[in-house]
């Protein structure tokens, strides 16, 4: 999966949980979830858990205190992808 | 008392989240606490009771000449037995190890109400764990009154601060 395609499917995974429509549109690595994306820590915890499930992946708690971030996110599937 | 044990005793002390110690380190006091009694508790789920006492505040406006317990206290019901007190037991050893009661925060909840409650009535809550992964606890939340018929049900969520 390249770099585009992994952002594509995360877009779709915190679309349902976004509260900032515009900063949702103009997405990038940098974005962050709650600072930028409004979303809140209960929800980011939702999303984790989708994460898991859609690259049937396991997040450990340490691992999920750095997906503040789009790339933060992006970095921790590929790596654990890759560990598979 | 069956927490005698607790305090400076001979063995080490080994420290036993009893049903009387979660109740009495709830966070809530009169007129928001609304938890009476827990059945049984565990890593899965809590069974909880509460009696609405007639002269509860809430029923003077709700609604008038016609006291009916408003449904966001029975939400609140649901959360205290079946949210908080389960949080508690789960985040045992954190409480134990710090001494301190852990931050909570219901972040969403969704509930579907079927009968009325009146003053007076006893409601058993019954909660089942989704998961509690990450600082987030989902629980699956109904009411019963004394005559076994549902209440409401729901699904309740919080976060409970692991620091």
């Amino acid at each position: 999966m390249n770099k585009t395609e992994l952002i594509d499917s995360l877009k779709e995974i915190i679309k349902p949980y976004i509260q900032d429509e515009a900063a949702f549109q103009n997405l990038t690595e940098d974005t962050k979830f709650i600072d930028d994306l409004k979303i809140n820590s209960a929800n980011l915890v939702d999303i984790v858990l989708d994460v898991e499930d859609k690259f049937d992946i396991h997040i450990e708690d340490d691992a999920m205190e750095n997906m503040l971030t789009v790339k933060g996110a992006m970095d921790i599937i590929t790596d654990k992808i890759g560990a598979k | 008392m069956q927490n005698i044990r607790e305090t400076r005793g001979l063995e080490a002390p080994r420290y036993v989240m009893t049903i009387e110690k979660i109740i009495s380190v709830l966070p809530y006091t009169t007129p928001f606490l609304f938890v009476d009694n827990l059945e049984n508790i565990d890593e899965n789920g809590v069974t909880g009771t509460y009696t609405y006492p007639p002269e509860s505040y809430f029923y003077k406006g709700h609604f008038v000449n016609n006291p009916i317990t408003p449904g966001v206290i029975l939400t609140e019901t649901m959360a205290q037995i079946g949210l908080v007190c389960l949080g508690i037991f789960l985040m045992k050893d954190k409480i134990e190890e710090t001494a301190e009661f852990p931050k909570m925060a219901m972040t969403s909840n969704q509930t579907d109400y079927f009968l009325p409650v009146y003053p007076g009535e006893k409601v058993t809550v019954i909660s089942r764990k989704e998961y509690f992964r990450f600082g987030k606890l989902k629980c699956q939340v109904e009411m019963r009154n004394e005559q076994d018929e549902l209440v409401c049900k729901g699904i309740i969520a919080g976060m409970i601060a692991r620091k």
